[in-house]
Formats: structure tokens, sequence, C-alpha cells
């Protein structure tokens, strides 16, 4: 088979219907959980099957695509998803965070921030926020229809009686809009505040779950948390050590069998941007 | 929409010699078979209310339908003057965890499992609202105390406690909330004499203290010669006699009130 035997994007018109009402749903009630047909994609669930799907219905031909994975431009996941739609759709692609128009991430928001006309789309493994809390699907559902989410706070409840603060550190819960709790995917917590009054659109897509969810651009979504115990943003309390930035979301890296290592910024944009800038952390070199 | 203030609870405007809930012809068919039919009775404040039969005559699935488990085919319940089955979705699940508690007969239904005994006690509180954890911890402590739960136990889970303890958590985790109205379904089922002697002091002395209405269901004649004021005795899905506990107990007037109660083994 040639790659012309595929339709713009992999999946039929149809089908990107379907997407496409599922998220103009999802962006009119933030927060909700629609749920669409999923299909089969070439590649295994979990590997961004349903963020595959919310972005082949959200690109258009003129379309720049940067694909992220854990805030990177070149690991396996996002290098094959890009190449994926460079092949189906011919658009053209990019790693610069200002310059893309659609934005498919895994685990991360980048760090330069977004702007109008972006379209960021989250890939989701579990997107019921309640589901380690309240097995039954019928029953969470339920729970959101009549808002009842203080099961959410047993939960953050839990972790301050066992580890003395709020441990939950990724996936950490939101309240959109005073309405709909939300996963917003297992990205850190330290990227929960910039997922409120962003300009850019944000997606969500479970492929395995079958659900889409959206937040319209400047939409209020506020981390749960108590009041004697308020929500704090956190990352490894170092600066990177090859662009020297002191306030991006940091990975560690283990360098040797006798304890070293190094930090550097999870987003590789972002900290290229830094170093063609000339900004030199701990163990880099001057550009 | 916006949103409700958590604490706002019902207006509590019923004059004290109105009844608290009164239940009219209550209903329920599985099919072609009887669940329970006819029942009506009517429960006072700090009016404990036993109903006793044998397996299968009813009790449990009446108790269901009160609580709004199950949705009952025909009949009335009012509860505070307001009609139950009625009431919207969001306003029942709302009544029923706040102004109503139910015990289960196997803690394990009542509780989470994989929470700890505070967080269990807490859970009711950060259902209506309560977001400080402060607060929310000293509830649960002082709920602890109460069930006599040593104040040390609050981070374990209910899988480390004994069945008697369950039992206890799962009575401080209903009544947290101050309810006016406890279902509850053989509280001491599955528990040694001596640990049902000590819970059934506990909960005399919680319903005398909280003025607590009580419906409790069970097949143990001791436990409501001890607890209830007044007792319905039902057979086949329908209710055959009711009255003054004691009255019911030593001077039986069916039949079947009379095998019930000779049944029970003298020691």
């Amino acid at each position: 088979m040639t790659d012309q035997a595929y339709n713009f994007a992999y999946l039929d018109e149809q089908t990107k219907r379907m997407i496409r009402r599922a998220i103009l749903k999802g962006i009119a009630v933030p927060g909700y959980q629609v749920p669409f047909a999923s299909r089969e994609m070439p590649m295994p669930y979990g590997w961004g099957t349903g963020g595959v799907q919310v972005t082949a219905a959200c690109l258009v031909p003129g379309d720049r695509l940067k694909v992220i994975d854990q805030g990177a431009d070149d690991t396996t996941n996002a290098v094959s998803i890009r190449r994926f739609f460079q092949r189906t759709a011919g658009v053209g692609v990019t790693e610069a965070t200002a310059e893309a128009t659609v934005i498919q991430t895994r685990h991360r928001i980048p760090e330069t921030p977004l702007a109008e006309g972006q379209i960021l789309v989250y890939q989701v493994p579990i997107p019921e926020p309640l589901r380690f809390l309240e097995p039954r699907e019928t029953e969470t559902r339920k729970m959101h229809e009549l808002e009842e989410y203080g099961l959410m706070h047993v939960k953050l409840y839990e972790d301050i009686a066992r580890h003395g603060q709020i441990a939950t550190s990724y996936a950490y819960p939101v309240k959109v809009e005073g309405r709909y709790v939300m996963d917003p995917s297992p990205i850190p917590r330290f990227d929960n505040p910039k997922l409120s009054g962003n300009p850019a659109i944000q997606l969500f897509g479970a492929g395995r779950e079958q659900r889409i969810y959206a937040l319209p651009p400047w939409t209020e979504a506020v981390s749960l948390d108590f009041e004697d115990h308020p929500f704090h943003a956190t990352k490894a309390p170092h600066d990177c050590d090859l662009c020297g930035a002191k306030h991006s979301y940091l990975d560690e890296v283990i360098t040797d069998d006798t304890g070293g290592r190094m930090f550097v910024c999870s987003d590789t944009d972002f900290c290229a941007g830094r170093r063609a800038k000339g900004h030199v952390g701990r163990l880099g070199e001057a550009a | 929409m916006t949103l409700q203030d958590p604490f706002e609870f019902p207006q509590r405007t019923r004059a004290p010699d109105q009844p608290l809930l009164t239940v009219e012809n209550l209903t329920k068919r599985y099919g072609p078979r009887i669940g329970c039919a006819d029942v009506s009775f009517e429960l006072y404040p700090g009016e404990v209310l036993g109903i006793v039969g044998e397996s299968g005559s009813g009790k449990s699935t009446l108790l269901s339908c009160l609580a709004g488990h199950h949705c009952p085919d025909l009949g009335r319940i009012s509860y505070d003057g307001r009609d139950v089955l009625a009431m919207s979705e969001t306003d029942r699940r709302r009544l029923s965890r706040t102004d109503w508690a139910y015990v289960h007969q196997n803690p394990r239904d009542g509780l989470r499992m994989g929470v700890s005994a505070g967080g269990n006690v807490g859970e009711r509180l950060m259902a209506v609202g309560a977001r400080h954890y402060g607060q929310i911890r000293g509830r649960a402590v002082d709920w602890l105390g109460r069930v006599e739960i040593a104040a040390d136990r609050i981070d374990d889970r209910p899988s480390a406690f004994s069945g008697g303890m369950q039992q206890r958590l799962q009575i401080a985790r209903n009544l947290v909330t101050s309810p006016r109205l406890v279902f509850m379904d053989e509280p001491t089922g599955g528990l040694d004499v001596s640990v049902q002697a000590r819970l059934l002091d506990l909960l005399r002395g919680l319903v005398r203290d909280l003025g607590l209405s009580v419906v409790i269901v069970t097949h143990d004649l001791a436990v409501v010669r001890l607890l209830a004021h007044r007792l319905m005795v039902m057979k086949g899905g329908r209710v055959v006699e009711q009255g003054l506990t004691d009255q019911v107990l030593d001077d039986p007037q069916h039949a079947y009130t009379q095998l019930l109660v000779s049944s029970v083994l003298q020691v």
C-alpha cells in the first residue's frame, strides 16, 4: 500500500467529523469528559492513540506540528508520531514551541508561554480523576453529574496523613470553572498553574478510554487543596546544568555509578533556545 | 449554576410532636415476588424502631427502600415533611450524607478499606465541603474517641482493625455529620457476644446523647430488647405485629411472633 492510500491525516473524513463534534462539545462544557468512538490506530494503546486522533481531527494542510514526549522533541514517542503525520498529512513540523500551530504533548506543558491560536493536544491514559477512588464508571459519572467531589479530597487527606504533605506530584486534579473536576493527564503539578488562563486551546484525548475533554482559552482551572495545606507547584531544587535556567522543570539524569548526576530542562526546545542565546549552566559548554 | 453553601443544612422547621419519618403503604416487588408490602409506620424524633423477622421476610428490602437504595413500587415516604420519593436525586443524596446515616451489616460495605480510619471518618465532612485539614482531623480524633478507638490508630487502615473496631469505625464515620436519622442493618451481626454487648452499650449511649431516631433491622431479639422502643415483626414481606418492644416480646399476639419469641435459646 502506498502513502496515497490514506486520507489526509490518516483518519477518514467521517471519523474526523465525529471527533470534531466531540471536541466542540468538550469545549462548550469545559472539563466534561465527552465519549467518542475511538478508532484503532497503528500504534499501541498507551502511546498516544487518543492524542493522535485529536491531532488528526485538528490538522489542516497549513499547520506546523510539534510533538513532545516528557518535554523532549527527540524521544521515540515524539519522533514516531511526528513522522506519522509528516507521512500521512504532509504538514510542516517544527521543534520550536512559538512556531507551532498544533502541539501534541505527553506529560508536559512547554515552558515557552503559548499564544492565542495555538492548540495543545494532551495524550491521556486515564481521563477519570476519580478512577482509583471509585472503580464503578456508573458511579463516577453520577458523581460528576451531582458534583460530589468530596472523595477527591479524601485522597489528598490520605496524602497528608501519610506523608505530611500533598504527595500527589503528577496528574494533580483541578476544578474547571468551579464545576467539573478534571484529570490534567500525567503532567507534573509544576505545570498545573499553566493550565489556568492559558490563551491556547487545550484538548485532551484518551484513546483506550474513549473520552475527549477540553479547556477553552482563558479557562480557570484551580488545583484542589486544603485551606491549611495549599497547593504548591514543585520542581527539583536545582538549576539546569546545561542552560542554567532557574524556573524550568528538570529531569534528573544519572551520569555514572558513583553518585554523579545532572539536572537538565525536560523541555529540550526551551533549553536549546536558552543555550543558543548564550546561557550556560554548571556542566554546559558555551555555544 | 451557583454553588450551594456546603454547610447550609435543610431548615429544621418540624414541630417536636411531628413524626420525623412517615411511611405509608410502602410496597416493593421483585417481579411477581413480594419484597415488602403495605408497610406503614411513623417514627418520632429520638425514637428507636426495631424491625425483626426471619431471613427473607423483607426487613432488608424495607430498609433499602427507606434509605433510598431501592426505589419502592408503591407508597409514600416523607421525611421532616418532605416527600423523599419526589425529591431530586441531588437533594436525596445530599440528605443521605448529612441528615441520614446507614450502618451496614458488614463494615466492609460501609467503609473504604483502602483509606485510613481518619479519612473514613472525614469523608462525609469533606463531602459537605470541609476543606481545612486540621479541623477535619480534629473531628476525626474526637469521633474515634467517642467510639473507643485509640487516637493513635487514626492513620491505620480498617483492614488492620478487628471486626468490632471496624463496626465502631463505621458508626463513627456515619455519625460525624450529626445525622438525625440512622438506618442500621444488623449492626451486631457477625460479632461475638462480648463485643456485641459493648457495641450495643455504645449505641445505646450515642442514641440517648445525640437524640437520634433509629430504624434498626435485626433477627436478634436481644438487640431490639436493649435498643428499640417500638418493634415491628415482619413475615413474608408484611408487618404481622407492631407495638412497644416489651409488650410485643412479653405478650406476643401473632402466631409467628409467638414462635419467634419462643425460639430464643434461654441460657
